[in-house]
């Protein structure tokens, strides 16, 4: 279990959660099975997706099913499909609450970045149990780009 | 009539690897409910515990989303298509009015233990009360609390906290018991002294509750090791009384997110809060740097009355129950001061700190630090060694020149209650405390040869430095004190 995530798409996701922070940004992780890992996920690119939660944005991120779908296609689009989901915690560790374990699915990675006074810290990637009774960390791999 | 159903990715390992599946049903719920009945590993992603379909779950019907249809009811022609489809949420800790407990112990963690007979009876004074009952209980025993310190707080702390059903008990200790602890530390007997407080502490608490279970760390708490140790814990619960050990348990709790319930004491006086920088101040909100090395003494230097840590220990085992439970108002946010002379209990509103500089909102602080350097202890040590560095004379050497009959006036520089527990004056010495040296050192021949004593040394060590610079050149400091006198020549002399 691991995730190897392109050092390009990392930047992207810390970028994205300064430029969201105080609120919570969020995004879909599009990739394909890694083979030099069981269940493994290699992920080829960070889509950003617009924070639905106009209540409380500051400690709440919602992607809708529509534009779960939306992302599904654009991930068939390239030949790829959506391997997990990446979120923000504005001033808070980059481990799961127990908001997102309610909420969360199983075998998607959940990509989460800390970002402490508008700066991006520490970004660790989570997959919930099959008992949905919590998280467990998977390695998160940066990697140097594809070769072509 | 035949359904097709399309499993999102994220539920295919459930339904057997499948992308789709087939199931016979007229609705929608009962398409569902026939999916997880095949397949039971389904049934939590997809139902909650009450059996409704889970929000974040979306049911589409070719494009439409069946809850602008007529939800589970919606019929299903044969061979129509329906597929599942996730939504997304989350966001960090919980808002503020959620109640603590389910924050701090999964509440899947606690539904899934079971209270035995033999436990049921013996929480039975928990059960009977609403706020507690079956499920607080639960709570308890799934909660993992981290001690530092088997002291005079860890004592009431670690037995009401072992008694009360919390299920696991971390502690930190590296110390072993002195015939001085027993005077306050009531989780160590007579029989203990020699032993190390960790195994000392677990016989006691098992002998409480052999329910309990004890993970022990007989290591001194340090920047290395802190966010490892305290990573598996809901609450971490500070017993010590130094400087550097707490800003590092309130460093460690900041950046793990988790709560620290604070005590401390002195003397006459109890502090106690609950620093939880998710939900109020931290430590360092409060003082953001420590006093000088010093300027506040410990319990082996300025005292403790003993009853004192059982008091503020036991706010802390009630803090750390509440939190657990969930109940009741956290002491997020106040720190309490209680003077036991008086008897009286006061109460400050702290506040969060927004220069803070680990929970603020620019942090300097992203790791932990070297808390010695931070608190000045290296400075501190350099000092003591200066001051260190004055003529020394061993009890044994003294002994044996007194013994020839050298003329020598030995000086007490100790308080006149110290004075009272035991004293060299058979040997023809004088008290001089050392706040009133400056203005008795007339009372001293400039001439004569001087031997300073105190307890242990470190403040005849300063009266030396005194007197020296007044102009006194014959000076002696008697080295360990009078715990080494009676050490080493007279053992009939009460050590304290």
């Amino acid at each position: 279990m691991s995730v190897q995530l392109p050092a390009e798409q990392v930047a992207a996701i810390r970028a994205h959660g300064r430029r969201a922070y105080p609120h919570e940004c969020c995004g879909a992780l599009l990739g394909e099975p890694d083979p030099s890992s069981p269940d493994g996920k290699a992920v080829r690119a960070a889509l950003p997706a617009g924070n639905e939660r106009g209540d409380s944005p500051r400690n709440r991120f919602l992607i809708s099913s529509a534009e779960v779908r939306r992302m599904e296609a654009e991930a068939r689009r390239r030949g790829l499909s959506i391997v997990g989901f990446y979120h923000s915690h504005p001033d808070h560790p980059a481990r799961p609450s127990e908001y997102d374990r309610e909420h969360a699915w199983p075998w998607y990675s959940y990509v989460i970045l800390e970002v402490r006074g508008g700066r991006d810290a520490a970004l660790r990637s989570w997959r919930l149990t099959d008992d949905r009774q919590r998280f467990e960390e998977e390695p998160l791999h940066e990697t140097l780009e594809e070769p072509a | 009539m035949t359904t097709r159903i399309h499993v999102p990715t994220p539920l295919r390992a459930y339904a057997g690897g499948q992308g789709t599946v087939e199931v016979e049903a007229a609705s929608v719920g009962e398409a569902l409910r026939a999916l997880a009945v095949r397949y039971e590993g389904l049934r939590s992603h997809l139902f909650g515990e009450n059996g409704e379909l889970r929000n974040f779950v979306n049911v589409y019907v070719r494009d439409e989303d069946i809850r602008s249809l007529q939800g589970e009811e919606t019929p299903l022609a044969d061979g129509a298509e329906i597929s599942i489809v996730p939504s997304i949420a989350g966001g960090v800790a919980s808002p503020p009015a959620e109640r603590t407990g389910d924050a701090l112990v999964a509440a899947g963690r606690a539904q899934e233990l079971e209270l035995s007979n033999e436990e049921v009876l013996r929480y039975s004074r928990h059960l009977i009360m609403p706020e507690v009952g079956m499920a607080g209980q639960r709570r308890l025993k799934a909660g993992r609390v981290l001690m530092i310190g088997a002291g005079g707080l860890g004592s009431p702390l670690g037995l009401y906290l072992a008694a009360a059903g919390v299920g696991t008990l971390g502690i930190v200790d590296f110390d072993v018991v002195d015939e001085t602890n027993l005077q306050r530390q009531l989780l160590h007997g007579t029989a203990d002294v020699g032993r190390p407080k960790l195994d000392s502490a677990r016989d006691r608490l098992r002998d409480v509750n052999p329910h309990l279970h004890v993970e022990s760390y007989e290591t001194r708490l340090s920047s290395e090791n802190a966010l490892e140790i305290a990573r598996d814990y809901d609450v971490v619960v500070d017993g010590t009384d130094n400087f550097p050990t707490r800003y590092l348990v309130n460093d460690t709790c900041v950046l793990l997110g988790k709560p620290n319930v604070y005590g401390s004491i002195f003397r006459f006086e109890g502090q106690n809060s609950v620093f939880w920088a998710e939900r109020g101040p931290c430590y360092r909100c409060l003082y953001a740097e420590p006093p000088p090395p010093g300027l506040v003494p410990s319990c082996a230097e300025g005292g403790v009355l003993g009853v004192l840590p059982g008091i503020v220990g036991a706010i802390q085992a009630l803090e750390t129950i509440k939190l657990l439970l969930g109940a009741g108002e956290p002491l997020i946010g106040r720190l309490v001061l209680f003077d036991a002379l008086a008897l009286r209990f006061r109460e400050l509103r702290l506040r969060k700190d927004p220069a803070c500089p680990i929970c603020g909102e620019a942090p300097t602080i992203r790791g932990l630090i070297d808390y010695d350097e931070f608190c000045g202890i290296p400075q501190a040590r350099m000092e003591e060694e200066r001051q260190a560095a004055v003529p020394q004379i061993t009890p044994r050497e003294l002994r044996a020149r007194l013994d020839r009959g050298d003329r020598l006036a030995i000086v007490d520089v100790r308080e006149p209650h110290e004075w009272e527990i035991g004293n060299l004056a058979p040997l023809g010495a004088r008290l001089i405390p050392l706040g009133q040296l400056a203005e008795r050192m007339s009372e001293l021949d400039t001439a004569a040869e001087i031997v300073l004593h105190c307890r242990s040394g470190a403040r005849s060590a300063k009266a030396l430095h005194q007197l020296r610079q007044a102009g006194f050149r014959k000076l002696w400091n008697l080295q360990g004190g009078i715990l080494a006198w009676s050490d080493e020549v007279d053992p009939s002399l009460p050590k304290y």
